[in-house]
This record gives structure tokens, sequence and C-alpha cells, in this order.
């Protein structure tokens, strides 16, 4: 009876802590083999680099500067057309769901619009664009833009009517009511839409960049590949996934602040 | 072993004693207080959805400060009457009117469901109930006072969804009542707690009525608890108000009373006769 009651404290004592480490055993795990078979030889260093030597490599770019220099603009462009993108959707998505004129007019060609995949725009972007700054901002705005519009428009129609009739009965105005019912209820679906689009953000802006760019982490790959210095592309490549999970820890910070009110994130963890 | 036990003591304590009420009637007649319920009249009121007539023909006349209650089988046009008297909807004939000028604040509604904001905490959920005086300065004085009535100071802090759904429905009580409302109509507000929990919150709503000598109509599927509360049942069948029992009764009643049993007794033979039949009320 005794050793059964005290079994569950005793993990929610030592959880906390060894949470913390537990999830970095497999990846430093997985990080050691890798270096052993690349140093033993096993895996020839043509087929895949030491971390020792992507280390060393990036070391060596960030002492001349490159390497800064391709993350700042491959950062620029992400933060520039995320900005863009997410807030036209985030225009269309608040007018559309907050007025049912403004829905019919636009919702319908948005739809049509979302079928067809932004990727494939590339040839005709760089046509009009050619491999400028706009082509690139131009690709991540656009990919961006369904993901915020659909979610915050979402959002905005599943509020519960209950509370939005709660509202109007204890008198609020319209922009009261939009503050204090409306925007915090359609909150956690634009959420889902911000982490959604970061990740299509990345994903656009590697593509955009290694085909059509002079500057940036896809063209400093793209770079590397020709000269064949592979352990300047597995850096790139490493460090568009740690970009990618910046910006969504970033993402899920703001979103435990704002949203702590939600029992889904009253533990800390979600 | 002990929990049941300990539920009902804390229960008790919750709900105020019987002598408060005797002395907050008491304050209420000698003073000019009773004045301030709204009084209420109806006249020829009909109301359609499309082809279906829910209400057809209403007249009613209720005093200031009186505790109405409103019986009926489901689907009946309770919830239609009480929306029209709050203003929720429009009649589709006749008109309703307060024995005074009105102002928003005046009249108030109160939901089977606590339709609490889940993201503002339990204090600025009760300062909502404002209204149009939401800013003023002593708006949060205020709110913390109505907290104090319904006696869940100590939540001020908590967001919503840590509260039992009597705690809720009691924060929504105290939103009703911070603005001082003259008129108070209640939509089963009590329908979705356990025995216990409304027991307490009926206690809750008679005390508070005959401290604040609001006037209040209770919508309610339980016949025992509108005579238990009520000056006065309403029943409505067929769209008309098919009964209407004045409940006699000193307060504070005892539960289980046999006139209290005779009354509820008689009541619902008399819905269940008009339900040609079927027993679903
Ligand atoms: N907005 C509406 N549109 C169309 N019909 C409605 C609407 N509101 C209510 N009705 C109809 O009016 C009738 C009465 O509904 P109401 O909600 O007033 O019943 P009620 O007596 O409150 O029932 P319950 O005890 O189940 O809450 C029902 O037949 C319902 O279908
Ligand atoms: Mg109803």
């Amino acid at each position: 009876m005794s050793l059964i009651e005290s079994l569950p404290r005793l993990r929610t004592l030592r959880l906390p802590r060894a949470d913390g480490l537990i999830q970095w055993i497999v990846p430093l795990l997985i990080l050691l083999i890798w270096q052993l078979a690349c140093s033993s030889g096993f895996v020839p260093s043509r087929v895949l680099p030491a971390p020792s030597d992507v280390v060393l490599a990036g070391w060596k770019l960030l002492l001349s500067g490159e390497l800064v220099r391709n993350i700042w603009v491959s950062f620029w462009r992400a933060s520039v057309g995320f900005a863009i993108g997410g807030g036209i959707g985030f225009a269309f998505g608040l007018a559309n769901g907050l007025s049912s004129l403004s829905n019919k007019l636009s919702d319908t060609t948005l739809q049509m619009v979302r079928n067809v995949p932004h990727l494939a725009l590339i040839p005709l972007v760089i046509l009009w664009f050619g491999i400028d700054e706009q082509a690139k901002l131009f690709l991540v705005a656009l990919g961006v833009f369904f993901p915020i519009y659909l979610n915050t428009l979402h959002g905005i129609r599943t509020v519960d009517p209950q509370l939005i009739e709660m509202g109007r009965i204890y008198g609020m105005s319209n922009a009261e009511l939009f503050r204090r019912v409306i925007f915090p209820g359609a909150l956690p679906s634009i959420f889902v839409g911000v982490r959604f689009a970061l990740g299509i953000m990345w994903l656009t802006l590697i593509v955009a960049e290694t085909i059509a760019a002079s500057s940036g982490l896809g063209y400093m790959a793209m770079q590397a590949r020709e000269f064949m210095l592979i352990d300047v592309v597995v850096l790139s490549i490493l460090i568009y996934a740690l970009l990618g999970k910046v910006a969504d820890s970033t993402a899920r910070l703001l979103e435990r602040l704002t949203l702590s009110w939600h029992p889904a994130f009253q533990n800390g963890e979600d | 072993m002990q929990e049941p036990l300990r539920l009902l003591l804390s229960d008790a304590q919750a709900v105020d004693s019987i002598e408060f009420v005797e002395e907050a009637r008491l304050a209420r007649w000698s003073s000019e207080a009773d004045s301030r319920g709204l009084s209420l009249t109806i006249r020829g009121l009909r109301k359609s959805f499309g082809d279906n007539e829910v209400l057809r023909d209403i007249d009613l006349h209720i005093p200031s400060g009186q505790f109405v209650a409103i019986v009926g089988r489901s689907g009946c046009g309770k919830s239609t009457l009480l929306r029209l008297i709050a203003g929720l909807d429009q009649p589709t004939a006749g008109h309703i009117t307060f024995g005074e000028q009105t102002r928003p604040e005046d009249i108030r509604i109160m939901f089977q469901e606590p339709r609490l904001l889940p993201w503002a905490r339990v204090l600025s959920n009760v300062e909502v109930g404002l209204g149009s005086q939401r800013k003023s300065a002593d708006a949060k004085a205020r709110a913390e006072q109505a907290l104090v009535e319904v006696g869940l100071q100590e939540k001020r802090g908590q967001w919503p969804a840590v509260l039992s759904g009597g705690q809720k429905q009691r924060v929504a009580l105290a939103r009703a009542l911070v603005s001082r409302p003259r008129l108070l109509a209640f939509d089963e507000p009590l329908g979705a707690l356990d025995a216990l929990t409304r027991i307490s919150m009926q206690r809750l709503l008679e005390r508070v009525w005959h401290e604040q000598s609001f006037t209040a109509i209770l919508v309610t599927h339980d016949v025992a608890e509108a005579v238990a509360l009520a000056d006065r049942v309403l029943v409505i069948e067929d769209g008309r108000i098919a009964n209407d029992v004045t409940i006699d009764l000193k307060r504070p009643r005892e539960r289980g009373s046999a006139e209290l049993a005779g009354l509820e007794g008689a009541i619902l033979r008399d819905l269940l006769q008009g339900a040609d039949g079927t027993t679903d009320l």
C-alpha cells in the first residue's frame, strides 16, 4: 500500500530534471557514432564528412565573415517574407472572418489560388524578378500567406457564439468585442497557422536560394557543391535545421506566454 | 471514506445561515430598497420562428421584487420568453414594458452555461458585468465586492478553467450581480450542477435576491426547485400560461416539508396531464 502510494510521487519528483537530459542522449549518441564511423574510415569523407570537419569548416567560414553574412541574408529574407505574407494573410483572415461581404468577395478566389503549389511558380517568378531579392520574398510571402490566412479565418469563425452573445449582452462595443472575445478566442488557431507557416517559410527559402540566388545559405551550399566542399554543404544543411528549430521554439515560447490561460499550457509543458 | 463528509461540511459553510436571510428580509422591508426591483408587464406577446408559433398570446404582470419561476415541458418556449424579456430577441407581436425607465445594466440574464471568458481571470470576468461602467474608477472594487457576495474572493486571480462547475456558475452570478441589476433572468442556471451544489446555489440565489431585492425570473426543469424558491410559479403549455400558482409559504422554507411536497405534486400532475400522455418534462 505504502509502496504504491509513494511511486507516483517519486516519478513526479525525478522527471522534470531528468527530462532535460534524457532528450539529448540519442542525438549525442548519433553524433558519436557518426564521428567514429568517419574517423575510422568506415564512411569515406567524400560521402559524409566527420562532425569535427564540419565544425572546422564552420569555424573557417566564421573567421572569414562569410558565414555570418550568408546567415544574415537568409534570416532577413525569411523574416521579411514572413512579415509580408503573414501580415496580408492575417488581414484577409480577419476581414473574411468578421465581414460576410468581404468573405463572399474574396474567399472563393483565395481557395482557388491555394490549389496552386507555390513552388511551381519558381520558373515564372524567375522570369518576372530574375534572381533578385523580390523573387525570394515573393515566394516566401506566398507560401506563408495561406496557413496564416486559413487558420486566422478558422479561429475567428469558431469562436464560441455563446461568448459573443454574452459580450453583446454586457454592452461591449464592436472594438471591445474583438479585443476581449474574438481575438483571444482565435489566438490558439492563429498560432497553429504561425507554426505551420514557419515550416513552409524555411522550406521555400531553401528551394529558392538553391535555385535562384547569389547569396544566402542555400547559395553557399550550392557554391560548395561545385567545389566539392562537402563539409560546407553539410554545414549549411545543419544551420538550416538549427534556424528552423529556433523559429519554432520562439513561436512556442510566444504561445506559452500568451495562452497561459489555456488548460494545455498550464503545466508549463505542452 | 471521509471525502463525502468533508464535501457536505464545506458546502454547508458556503451556504449562508438562515438567520442571515431573515435579517436581510427585515432590512429590505424597512428601507426604501423594495422599490429597486423592476416591475414588468407583458401584453399580447407572440413569438414565431417561421411557421413554428412558439408563444401565443402571453399576458403577464410581475410586480416589483417578485421571485417568479417558470416551468413547462422541454421546448415549450421558456427560454424564448426569457430571451424576449431580456431583450435578446424581438417579439413577433405584443409588447413588454417595464415599470420604469431602464438602462441596459438594469436587466441581466444568466444561462445554464457560465459563459466565462477562458482567457480572463475570475476578477476580470466579473468586471465584464459592469457594462458601460467598466471603465469607472471603482470598477475593480465593485467586482471584488460581487465576488465576496458569492463567496469566491479567494479565487479572484484564477483562470476559469481551474474552477469547478458550481464555482464557475457563482462567478457568472457575480458578473450578473455586479451592475446591481433590477431584474435578473435565470435560464436553468443550476441545470448542470450536481444535487448538493444545486441546493447550495439555490440558497445563494435566494440570499442575494433577498439582499438586493431585484425582480427574479427563474426558468427551471425542477418543480421542487420552483416551489422552494419562488413566490409564484407559472406553468407554460402550448405557448400560453396554463397555470399561475402563488406559493404563499413563509421563508426560509423547509425543504421536504409536506406543504412544498403538496404544491410540487399538484404542479407536476398538472404538467403531466397537459402532456397528452407523453411524460417528457
Ligand atoms: N432561434 C430559433 N430559431 C428557430 N426556432 C427556435 C429558435 N429558438 C427556439 N426555437 C424553437 O422554439 C421552441 C421553444 O424553444 P425554447 O428554447 O424556448 O424551449 P424551452 O422551453 O426553453 O426548452 P428547454 O426546456 O428544453 O430549454 C422550440 O421548438 C425550438 O425549436
Ligand atoms: Mg431552454
